[in-house]
């Protein structure tokens, strides 16, 4: 039987969440070490993490800033699913932000990895270079381009950064690079990213690992974990419990 | 006239074509932006990288033969140094334009220059790309348009193309050094992790510069028939030969490495190279007309000293080294970065299958048409030819 926390009772997680964010907010941002954690014997793979995300970001189709990944393993009858939900690894050494040539992503005083749409070229180098594929070109595409209108939904304002940005014209972020910023503008409004929040089976966590007293430090204590392609050096700052 | 004498009808039958085409593909790239493009979320590179790398190619290699004469005085190269320029100064321009449209914001380019990051090979190279076109153009305006008055003023003149040469010589194996770099360094990416791809890209570079120049000399040239011509055109099939069999063993090397450690995220994008939908890339293209062809024609003694076959040859490597570009930049995209990760949310633009949309070919193929163009007016304006040069100087 795996070591749950306070997990047990559901909405307590969410209000502890809240209450180690809070707490964060209140050093500075350079003490402060973001990080998510995902427990994948919870993960029933619902995607609701997926489309939350989608709903906040009102990203187009082919940009998905967090996926879960399911393959079947073994053979009939001896056959399960495995899920593998894959947001952004915002690596401490993340290879994509070398390579970009106009210094267009890098990573903020708090470790996340974020990108200047205003600045990048498009060049899409970064994503060649990302061992996780958590980037995304926006190719400038709608759900509902072949329906009478695009729908509101699609054409609503993102506030990613912090930035009231709509898609049109081929603005950015259309020919941009997009990626999951750990919803950075939401954190600083001291609101959880919109996939911890709306994850159905409480299989992700988010907090600050700065601190010795939040659900991440304490879940990553407690829990065996373990993170993607460690053996790159990547450093990432999403961790998987199992 | 000249011109009509060196490109018949049917060349700029295929220029206006290949370049209305382009005017096409412009117009819809313009227009619907990437939205007509066929690379994708995980194939992100496509065509136009390819095409990119296949002409920047050609104008390092061609001006690896131009520097030869200037900067090591090999003099049997003399005739065909001032062909090698104008092809270096037409074929670098013309692969960035490819580069130029496949970028999310074209109007954005200038941040390269204005906030480039010096830890990024993509922007090294484009600084190392102006710095030649730079040193190139100096060159080619002391050699086609520089009347030296006196002897003096000739001998200054001689040494600043020698030492620009040297300089240009430097810059260009830098930026395909790093246009190799490029690819090797992406560790996220086995197929092309590695140290072999700097050397490859020089390698391959000369290979196609020289190919070109020879298929060029060959079929162009008014000195056709002559003894220094068909001298120049062996001694050209002699390096070519050098240089294929040098690619050979690179590749050999490359393929054989991967498949001894049987690593499989290492030779999946080999094995979608070797038997994937598109196995004659490699096969026709790379072995038959870039290996083969040119072995037999360059070896055989029936042809290794006839002009025509030595052109032939070399207009196989250059289709065989458009072909190994595809190769470099497509399979190794293919391989999906995380097992599943395709199927996790589908998509139209999550596929490992990339075949070019018309917009990309129309551009690709409107690029060619411009360099052939620009190929055709500079080889009438400027004094490519040998009797020509001589025309200038008296003139």
């Amino acid at each position: 039987m795996p070591y749950v926390p306070v997990v047990s009772e559901m909405e307590n997680a969410l209000v502890r969440m809240q209450e180690d964010l809070k707490r964060a907010l209140e050093k500075l941002p350079s003490e402060r070490r973001w990080v998510m954690v995902i427990d994948l014997t919870k993960c029933v793979a619902c995607d609701a993490c997926t489309v939350s995300c989608k709903a906040e970001k009102k990203t187009p189709p082919g940009v998905n800033y967090t996926v879960v990944i399911k393959e079947e393993v073994g053979t009939y009858p001896n056959v399960r699913e495995v899920y593998l939900p894959r947001p952004c690894m915002q690596c401490d050494n993340p290879p994509c932000v070398d390579v970009c040539p106009v210094n267009a992503t890098w990573k903020n005083e708090e470790g996340i990895v974020v990108i200047d749409y205003d600045v990048c070229i498009g060049c899409r180098y970064c994503m060649t270079a990302c061992p996780y594929g958590a980037r995304s070109f926006d190719f400038g595409e709608w759900y509902t381009e072949e329906t009478p209108m695009i729908a509101p939904y699609e054409t609503a304002p993102t506030f990613e950064y912090g930035e009231e940005r709509v898609r049109r014209n081929r603005r950015s972020p259309i020919g941009n690079v997009r990626k999951c910023n750990f919803c950075i503008e939401r954190l600083h409004e001291g609101l959880l990213p919109a996939c911890i929040n709306d994850c159905l089976g409480r299989a992700r966590y988010f907090g600050d690992l700065n601190d010795p007293d939040s659900l991440v430090s304490e879940l990553l204590r407690e829990r065996y974990s373990f993170r993607l392609k460690e053996d790159l050096g990547t450093e990432p700052k999403v961790f998987y419990l199992s | 006239m000249k011109t009509g004498k060196n490109f018949p009808v049917l060349y700029w039958v295929v220029v206006a074509v290949t370049l209305a085409l382009g005017a096409v593909g412009f117009y819809w790239r313009l227009s619907a932006g990437h939205r007509m493009a066929n690379y994708g979320e995980l194939i992100v590179w496509g065509l136009w990288v390819a095409t990119y790398i296949f002409f920047v190619g050609i104008s390092a290699g061609s001006f690896v033969i131009a520097a030869l004469v200037y900067v090591f005085d090999i003099e049997r190269f003399r005739p065909i140094a001032p062909l090698a320029l104008l092809v270096s100064l037409i074929t670098l321009p013309v692969g960035l334009l490819n580069i130029w449209v496949d970028l999310g914001h074209m109007e954005r380019f200038y941040e390269l220059y204005v906030r480039p990051s010096l830890v990024s090979i993509m922007s090294v190279e484009v600084w190392l790309y102006t710095a030649f076109l730079i040193v190139l153009v100096a060159i080619i305006w002391l050699e086609f348009f520089r009347k030296a008055a006196s002897e003096e003023e000739q001998r200054s003149g001689r040494l600043a193309v020698r030492v620009l040469s040297a300089i240009g010589l430097v810059l260009v194996i830098l930026f395909e050094g790093a246009g190799g770099a490029l690819y090797g360094v992406a560790a996220a990416r086995p197929a092309w992790h590695g140290g072999l791809f700097p050397l490859l890209f020089i390698l391959s570079a000369m290979v196609v510069g020289t190919a070109l120049l020879a298929g060029i000399y060959a079929f162009f040239s008014s000195e056709r028939g002559t003894e220094r011509h068909r001298q120049v055109m062996v001694d050209l099939g002699k390096l070519m030969l050098g240089l294929v069999v040098m690619e050979v063993l690179f590749t050999f090397s490359e393929y054989s490495i991967a498949f001894y450690g049987s690593v499989p995220s290492e030779i999946e994008p080999l094995k979608v190279i070797l038997t994937g939908p598109f196995w004659y890339v490699f096969w026709i293209g790379q072995v038959g007309l870039g290996m083969v062809l040119p072995i037999v024609l360059l070896v055989w003694s029936r042809t290794r000293e006839e002009p025509l076959w030595i052109g032939v040859a070399g207009l196989g490597v250059v289709i065989a080294t458009f072909a190994m570009r595809l190769n470099i930049v497509i399979p190794a995209l293919a391989l999906p970065e995380l097992e599943g990760l395709i199927n996790a949310t589908p998509s139209p633009r999550i596929t490992t299958s990339y075949v070019p949309s018309s917009m990309e070919w129309f551009v690709a193929i409107g690029t060619v048409g411009l360099a052939l163009a620009l190929f055709a007016i500079g080889y009438s304006l400027l004094p490519v030819e040998p009797q020509q040069e001589k025309e200038v100087s008296h003139g």
